[in-house]
């Protein structure tokens, strides 16, 4: 197993969707890694820093996950790519520089393997209970991209779109995983450098005296960059600022600045959004899913298919931002929603949101000890099914 | 000090962002006599100044990374040091400062202290204390003196203050000096020495609160505060940083008094990565 | 105490002390005395007049006697007041400087 020049590992391998994520971000050419050790995140860390050791890349094992993404951040500010890795509560405490990130408009990921449960819960088992956090943690308003991997060529994939967004949209990209993918293990493809596809960052590179930090293109509303060192001598702050970084106490520089950092991502959902059908056509009953549960999703519709059922899935690759005009029109001709979760419900109410009552909307609680099995997914589409009869 | 042209060009404005000037601090404090010392010393240094970063918390003193000519940043509440860390650990060659209050370094950010001392992470903290959190309205801080009043503490502190020096060099911090703002010169000084020492060094700058601290305890204005640190402070170089304690209105101590070598976290993080 | 007569410093035929010029930046200037009260030669005093933000700033009382040490420049917290070096002037062999009985 070589690394080429670039630290990837072309070729086929059978990886856990841990490693397959530390191979996906060290394959997009992240270089720093800020954490500190929660379970059941650990597997992502260990190859990430086993790749470190015979390479060029820096990890640090912070005291707290706060300081954790704060780390990922000033890293990202002198050019590398950064990244971190978590779980539920240590996302939690993350938040505020969430919102840093975003209001400094810092690319960097972070990989939340989520554990099942508020608090503590049970650390290891999988979980979906970061969904509605991921969106909507941070104080303030803000937009938010985050992708849902279900298996780990994806979380290859993922992981390495997660970069590429991350640095188109300057903004912290977030990865819902949780220990069920984590831990399958399964053959990983990794391509050649040539056919990894990844937006760079966009550079300033005019003169030194005219760089303007947070100065927009107008067409994607995303200012360019530099780095630490480059001569700018520029100054950012998380207060609301300007376009020359300097803080703005006011009501027409926060619509001016805080509005555009929430268009840069919604007025270009088209552009983000990917999600994947199965079977939606002609059916009757639509399976929303995510992640593990999404797996037996799929098992579920094809089940319901061959008892007479028009059954389809649709599956979220980008949680965040949320498919809302798909929802809205394919709630127009079936008859209903199931959306199972490992939560107590949290994209649901965005599909019931989305639906505006055109359709039914059933939530099915498919607990961590059911990943693997589908029957109660099964027993809800007959529900619907049934209730059209 | 150099000799210049006769024209109204003060020699630190190269140092400063000039369209930000006046500052927002108030008359007779002290924040603008640390960044004096400061420019003084990135003066002294020629030091190549796009390879400085200033990283600050929030505070009055946070305010200082708004007015320095180098890159920087103004990030979160005590998280300075994390994201100063992160700036080194992505790229070395830079000398990273984070300029920080006395609330944001060692209360809220009090655990990233210790843990960047002990790691002797590659930075040079300046860390300003007025004995308050000026910013927010004058609360008390965690090196509030008893029995000092302040807007949490109607009727007078009672909670022990915290020693910043003993803290870092309990922690593991490679340099540590304590002067106020009158020590103009010695202060300049110590910043250089600090900005040198490869690892983890702590300058202390005692400043006035003309708004709340002194103004609260009738203590005066800035200046009276000025005259008090001239009648009692104390030079003691080497002295043992458990006799640093500063109590309300009585003798403080200032010098230098821990400056030795560690191996810092970047050339043992470098020697791991060779074997 | 009786002070020996200043004799003649090697290398030097004359004694030269440096001499300064204070440029005050008025309307930065935020009255806070400090470049007033820490002149080692009582060269400042506060003036009676108001500046833009309506604080009373220093005035130069005493010109010949800045020497150029920058302790006014250095304390200033709002880099309002500097000092540009003159030609320093030249004195004869001190008979008569620093004599203390």
């Amino acid at each position: 197993m070589k690394a080429d020049r670039k630290g990837i590992l072309t070729g086929k391998h059978q990886l856990s969707g841990s490693q397959a994520c530390a191979e996906g971000a060290f394959s997009a050419g992240c270089r720093f890694l800020g954490y500190y050790p929660i379970r059941p995140s650990f597997g992502v860390v260990e190859r990430f820093i086993e790749r470190c050791a015979d390479g060029d890349g820096v990890f640090i094992q912070m005291e707290d996950e706060i300081s954790a993404l704060a780390a990922v951040l000033g890293a990202s500010w002198t050019g590398k790519k950064s990244m971190t890795v978590t779980s539920g509560p240590g996302l939690s405490q993350m938040m505020e520089h969430v919102g840093l990130g975003v209001m400094l408009e810092t690319p960097c990921v972070i990989v939340d393997i989520q554990r099942d449960g508020v608090s503590e819960g049970l650390p290891n088992a999988p979980g979906g209970g970061d969904i509605m956090q991921a969106r909507w943690g941070s104080h303030g308003d803000y937009e938010i991209i985050a992708l849902a991997p279900n298996s780990p060529q994806e979380m290859f994939d993922f992981t390495v779109k997660a970069f590429s967004l991350s640095e188109r949209y300057r903004t912290p990209v977030l990865i819902l995983s949780d220990p069920g993918i984590g831990r399958m293990e399964e053959e990983v493809t990794i391509p050649d450098l040539k056919d990894l596809k990844m937006e760079k960052r966009k550079y300033f590179r005019g003169n030194k005296d005219s760089y303007l930090p947070f100065k927009y293109d107008e067409k994607d509303l995303v200012p360019p960059m530099v780095d630490i060192s480059q001569g700018y001598r520029f100054h950012v702050t998380g207060l609301t600022h300007d376009e020359r970084g300097y803080p703005v106490m006011s009501d027409e520089c926060q619509e001016w600045n805080v509005h555009r950092l929430v268009n840069k991502i919604r007025l270009f959902t088209d552009q983000i959004v990917e999600i994947e059908e199965n079977q939606t056509e002609d059916a009757d009953v639509v399976v929303v899913s995510y992640g593990v549960t999404s797996r037996d999703a799929l098992q579920a519709v094809r089940q319901a298919r061959k008892e007479g059922i028009k059954a389809g899935s649709l599956r979220l690759m980008t949680v965040w931002p949320f498919p809302e005009k798909r929802i809205a029109k394919l709630a127009q001709k079936i008859d209903g929603f199931v959306v199972p979760e490992i939560n107590f419900g949290q994209i649901f109410f965005e599909v019931e949101r989305c639906s505006r009552g055109e359709s039914e909307t059933l939530f099915v609680y498919h607990a961590s000890s059911q990943v693997g099995q589908s029957a109660d997914i099964l027993k809800s589409i007959k529900k619907i099914a049934g209730n059209k009869n | 000090m150099k000799a210049i042209e006769k024209e109204k060009k003060h020699p630190m404005e190269q140092l400063l962002r000039m369209d930000r000037i006046p500052h927002i601090w108030c008359p007779g404090c002290g924040i603008g006599n640390a960044v004096s010392a400061f420019a003084e010393a990135l003066d002294k240094l020629e030091f190549d100044l796009d390879k400085v970063c200033v990283v600050s918390g929030i505070g009055c003193t946070g305010r200082v990374a708004g007015y320095i000519k180098v890159d920087s940043f103004h990030t979160t509440h005590g998280r300075a040091i994390p994201y100063a860390t992160g700036i080194k650990l992505g790229n070395p060659e830079l000398k990273v400062v984070v300029v920080s209050g006395d609330g944001d370094l060692v209360s809220i950010g009090g655990n990233h202290f210790v843990h960047a001392a002990r790691r002797n992470i590659d930075l040079t903290v300046i860390c300003v204390n007025n004995f308050i959190y000026a910013m927010t309205g004058g609360q008390v801080a965690p090196t509030t003196p008893i029995p000092a009043f302040t807007t949490t503490s109607p009727f007078g502190n009672f909670e022990s203050p915290v020693n910043v020096p003993r803290l870092a060099e309990a922690a593991g911090a490679v340099y540590v000096a304590r002067w106020t703002a009158l020590h103009m010169r010695r202060l300049a000084s110590s910043i250089v020495e600090a900005f040198n020492r490869p690892g983890f060094s702590v300058v202390e700058v005692i400043s006035p609160c003309a708004m709340y601290y002194s103004r609260t305890n009738k203590l005066g204005d800035g200046l009276d505060m000025m005259k008090f640190y001239y009648e009692n402070s104390t030079i003691k170089h080497g002295e043992p940083t458990d006799n640093l304690d500063i109590d309300y209105q009585k003798e403080i101590i200032v010098g230098k008094f821990v400056d030795r070598e560690r191996p810092t976290f970047t050339e043992s993080f470098k020697s791991w990565q060779k074997e | 105490m009786h002070v020996r007569k200043r004799e003649k410093p090697f290398g030097f035929e004359k004694l030269s002390k440096p001499k300064g010029e204070l440029v005050i930046i008025e309307d930065r200037c935020k009255g806070c005395g400090f470049c007033v009260e820490y002149c080692p030669n009582d060269v400042l005093e506060v003036s009676n007049k108001y500046n833009l933000m309506g604080y009373h700033t220093p005035e130069v009382v005493n010109k010949d006697n800045c020497v150029y040490c920058g302790f006014c420049q250095m304390i200033c917290p709002d880099f309002a007041i500097f000092c540009a070096e003159v030609e320093p002037e030249v004195q004869e062999q001190a008979q008569a400087v620093d004599e203390t009985d």
